[in-house]
C-alpha cells in the first residue's frame, strides 16, 4: 500500500500513523474495481468462517432423514467400472436452501462451516510455512557460509520434486491427519519462502546499519527482527498472498483426491469429490464448493494483483 | 563453444546429483513408514509368522544402503519389484501395472502440448502486439481467472456444460488398450481441454511479459525510429531474442502439465499414472507410490534440464563471451 516501510512509522509516532491511515485510505480509494471487489469477498469470507456457528442454520454433521424417500441409484465411477451405491440427495428447496449431499447432510451448512475448515487449515498452514521458510531464509541470509550452502541446495532438492507428488507420497507414508497435511505442506511450501527471503535479506544484510548492530555486539535474534526483518516485510506479504492461494488449491486438490482432510469434517475439497457423480444428472451441487474455492482464489489474486502494482512500482504499460 | 559446453555439462553433472538426491528421498520413504505398517497391510488377522515373513520379503532385515542399491540397480532396468496389493493370490510387478498407463498419460500430456503451445504463443504475441486494447485486457482478464481456478472446478464446469448439458464430448475418458486412436482422441477431449486452460493461461502471460520486457530495449526504439512497422517490429526484432525466456515458459509449463495431470486424471477417470499413484496412496502400495514419484520427479527434472539448456545454448551473451 504505502511504500515506506514499517520501522520507519514505528519512529514517526502518533502524527505518522494518522497520516497512514489516511494514505491507506487514499489508496484504497483510488484502488480498481477488482481489488475492490476482493477485498469484499475476502472479507464476505472471513465473516462465514468466523461466525460459521450463527450463520449455519444446521450443524456440521447433522443427518436429516427423507420423510418422502428421495433415493436415487448412482452409478459410481471408479478405475474397476461402475460401482453402483444408493443415495439420499434432496432436492433444492426452501427447507434445505442448496438441497443435501449424499448422506442427507443440509449443503448450505456444509459450505458455512467448510469456509472456517478449509481456510482454517490454510491459514494456519501458510504461517507455518513463512515461520520456517522466513526464519531460515533470513538466518541464512545472516550467517551466510556453509549454514546458506547446505539449507540452499537442501531447497534446491526438495523443489526439484513437484509439491503435489512429494506431499502425495508423504501423506501415503504418514497416513492422512489434519496435523500430517499441515506440517507436510508447510514443509514443502516454505522452501519457496526460503528463496524469497533470503534473496531480499542478502540486499539488507550489506547495508551499513546491520554492520553497526553487529558491531554494537547485538544478539544474532535481535539482530534478525529489529534490523532485518522490518526491512523485508513488505515482498513477503505480498507473497503470503500468493502462498496461501497455493496452499489453499494443494490442500482442496488433495483432500479432492482423498488423500487431505478426512471426512465427516466439512470441507470444500473433499465436498467436492464427495458429490460428483451429480454432475452427470446436470446437478450442479458439485460445483458449489468448487465454486467458493475458485472465487476466493480470484478475490485473493485481484487484490495481489493490485498490491504487487502499488508496492512494486512496475507497470508494464510502459 | 568451448564455455557453453561447460556450462551444459556442468548443468546435467548438477541435474544427475539432484536426481540421484531425490532417488535416496524417496527411497528412505519405506524407512520412515511406522512400526504398524506390516498389520495395515496385511490384515488385523495377520500372525507375527506373516509379519515378519512380509518384512523379510520387503527387506526390512537388511541393512538400508545394500537394499537402496538393490532397488535403483533394478529401476533403472524398469523393475520396481512387486506391488503390495493382490498379496493372496498371484503377485503383479509394479513395471507391468505402470506401463499400459505410463503411456496413457504420456499421451494426455502429449495431445495436450500440441494444442497448448501454439495456442498460447499466439495469444501471448497478439496480446503483447495490441497491449492495452480491449482484446489484451480481455485476455489478460480471462487468463487471471483461469490461474486461478483449481482444475477440477474448471473440469466440472466443462462436463456440466460440454458433456451434461450439450451433449459434444464423452464426459468419462475411459479408454483401453485396443481403443482405436480417432475414438482415443475424442474420447480424451475434455480432459485435453481442462489441462489446455489451465496451462495456456500461464504460458501466455510469461511470453507476453517476456515480449513487453524486451520492447522496452533502446534497440526495439530504435527500430520504432526508423519506422518500421509495430507487426515487424515485434516478429523479426523482438521475437528472435525472445525465444530463450519463451522456450524456458514452455519447458516450465509442460513440467507443470505433469502435475495437473494427477488431478484431471482423476476427474475424468483416464487411466494414467497420476490416478494410479492416488489410489496406491490411498492403498498406501508404497513400491507403486515410489516407483510413480520417481517417474513423475525424473520427466520434472529432466523437464527443467531442457529448459536450462536451451536457454544457454540460445542466449547471446554466452555463445560469444567477450
Amino acid at each position: 500500500m504505502t511504500t515506506t516501510t514499517p520501522s520507519i512509522e514505528e519512529r514517526a509516532g502518533a502524527d505518522g500513523e494518522r497520516s497512514t491511515i489516511s494514505l491507506v485510505l487514499r489508496e484504497l480509494r483510488k484502488a480498481p474495481l477488482t481489488a475492490w471487489f476482493g477485498m469484499l469477498v475476502i472479507f464476505a469470507y472471513l465473516f462465514v468462517a468466523l461466525f460459521a456457528h450463527w450463520v449455519a442454520p444446521y450443524g456440521e454433521s447433522q443427518v436429516f432423514d427423507t420423510p418422502y424417500a428421495n433415493w436415487a441409484y448412482i452409478p459410481h465411477w471408479s478405475w474397476l467400472g461402475p460401482i453402483p451405491y444408493w443415495v439420499t440427495f434432496e432436492p433444492t428447496g426452501s427447507e434445505f436452501l442448496l438441497g443435501t449431499d449424499q448422506l442427507g447432510r443440509d449443503m448450505l451448512t456444509r459450505l458455512i462451516y467448510g469456509a472456517r475448515n478449509t481456510i482454517g487449515i490454510a491459514v494456519a498452514t501458510t504461517l507455518l510455512s513463512f515461520a520456517i521458510g522466513g526464519g531460515l531464509g533470513i538466518l541464512a541470509a545472516v550467517r551466510g557460509g556453509w549454514f546458506d550452502q547446505i539449507l540452499s541446495r537442501a531447497v534446491d532438492v526438495l523443489m526439484a520434486i513437484p509439491s503435489l507428488i512429494f506431499a502425495l507420497m508423504l501423506l501415503s507414508i504418514f497416513g492422512s491427519s489434519v496435523l500430517n497435511l499441515i506440517i507436510i505442506i508447510a514443509i514443502l511450501d516454505s522452501t519457496r519462502v526460503f528463496r524469497l527471503s533470503r534473496a531480499v535479506a542478502m540486499n539488507v544484510v550489506v547495508m551499513d546499519f546491520v554492520e553497526a548492530a553487529r558491531l554494537r555486539g547485538e544478539r544474532l535474534a535481535w539482530i534478525m527482527r529489529r534490523e532485518i526483518l522490518p526491512n523485508v516485510l513488505p515482498p513477503l506479504v505480498a507473497e503470503f498472498g500468493l502462498r496461501f492461494c497455493f496452499v489453499f488449491l494443494t490442500i482442496s486438490a488433495l483432500s479432492f483426491l482423498g488423500v487431505g482432510i478426512q471426512p465427516p469434517t466439512a470441507d470444500w475439497g473433499s465436498m467436492v469429490r464427495e458429490n460428483a457423480t451429480l454432475i452427470t444428472y446436470g446437478n450442479v451441487t458439485p460445483l458449489l464448493p468448487a465454486g467458493a474455492i475458485a472465487l476466493l482464489t480470484v478475490a485473493v489474486n485481484f487484490v495481489v494483483d493490485w498490491f504487487l502494482h502499488k508496492t512494486s512500482g512496475l507497470r508494464d504499460e510502459h | 563453444m568451448h564455455p557453453i559446453l561447460r556450462t551444459v555439462v556442468q548443468r546435467l553433472a548438477l541435474a544427475l546429483v539432484t536426481l540421484f538426491v531425490v532417488s535416496i528421498i524417496i527411497f528412505s520413504a519405506v524407512e520412515m513408514l511406522p512400526g504398524d505398517f506390516a498389520k495395515a497391510i496385511l490384515g488385523q488377522s495377520a500372525t507375527p509368522e506373516t509379519v515378519k515373513a512380509f518384512q523379510h520379503e520387503i527387506g526390512l532385515d537388511r541393512p538400508p544402503i545394500e537394499r537402496y542399491v538393490d532397488w535403483i540397480t533394478n529401476a533403472v532396468q524398469g523393475d520396481f519389484g512387486s506391488s503390495y496389493a493382490a498379496r493372496a493370490g498371484y503377485k503383479r510387478t509394479v513395471a507391468g501395472i505402470i506401463e499400459p498407463r505410463l503411456w496413457n498419460t504420456l499421451f494426455l500430456a502429449g495431445v495436450t502440448a500440441l494444442v497448448a503451445v501454439p495456442l498460447a504463443l499466439f495469444l501471448g504475441i497478439t496480446a503483447a502486439l495490441y497491449r492495452n486494447s480491449l482484446y489484451d485486457r480481455t485476455v489478460n482478464a480471462l487468463t487471471l481467472t483461469t490461474i486461478s481456478f483449481p482444475e477440477f472446478f474448471v473440469a466440472y464446469m466443462l462436463m456440466l456444460f460440454l458433456a451434461v448439458k450439450y451433449p459434444i464430448f464423452y464426459s468419462l475418458a475411459n479408454v483401453s488398450a485396443d481403443t482405436p486412436l480417432l475414438e482415443r482422441i475424442s474420447r480424451i477431449a475434455l480432459p485435453v481441454m481442462t489441462l489446455t486452460l489451465v496451462i495456456v493461461a500461464h504460458m501466455m502471460r510469461m511470453t507476453r511479459a517476456a515480449l513487453i520486457n524486451l520492447l522496452a530495449s533502446p534497440y526495439i526504439e530504435m527500430a520504432r525510429l526508423k519506422g518500421i512497422p509495430n507487426r515487424e517490429v515485434i516478429l523479426k526484432h523482438a521475437l528472435p531474442n525472445a525465444w530463450a525466456p519463451i522456450v524456458n515458459v514452455i519447458a516450465f509449463n509442460l513440467a507443470y502439465l505433469v502435475v495437473g495431470v494427477v488431478v484431471v486424471e482423476v476427474v475424468f477417470v483416464y487411466p494414467g499414472i497420476g490416478q494410479l499413484m492416488v489410489d496406491s496412496v490411498t492403498s498406501r502400495d508404497i513400491p507403486v507410490v515410489q516407483a510413480c514419484a520417481l517417474i513423475f520427479a525424473g520427466t520434472y527434472i529432466m523437464l527443467n534440464l531442457t529448459a536450462d539448456i536451451i536457454a544457454i545454448v540460445t542466449n547471446p551473451r554466452i555463445l560469444h563471451p567477450r
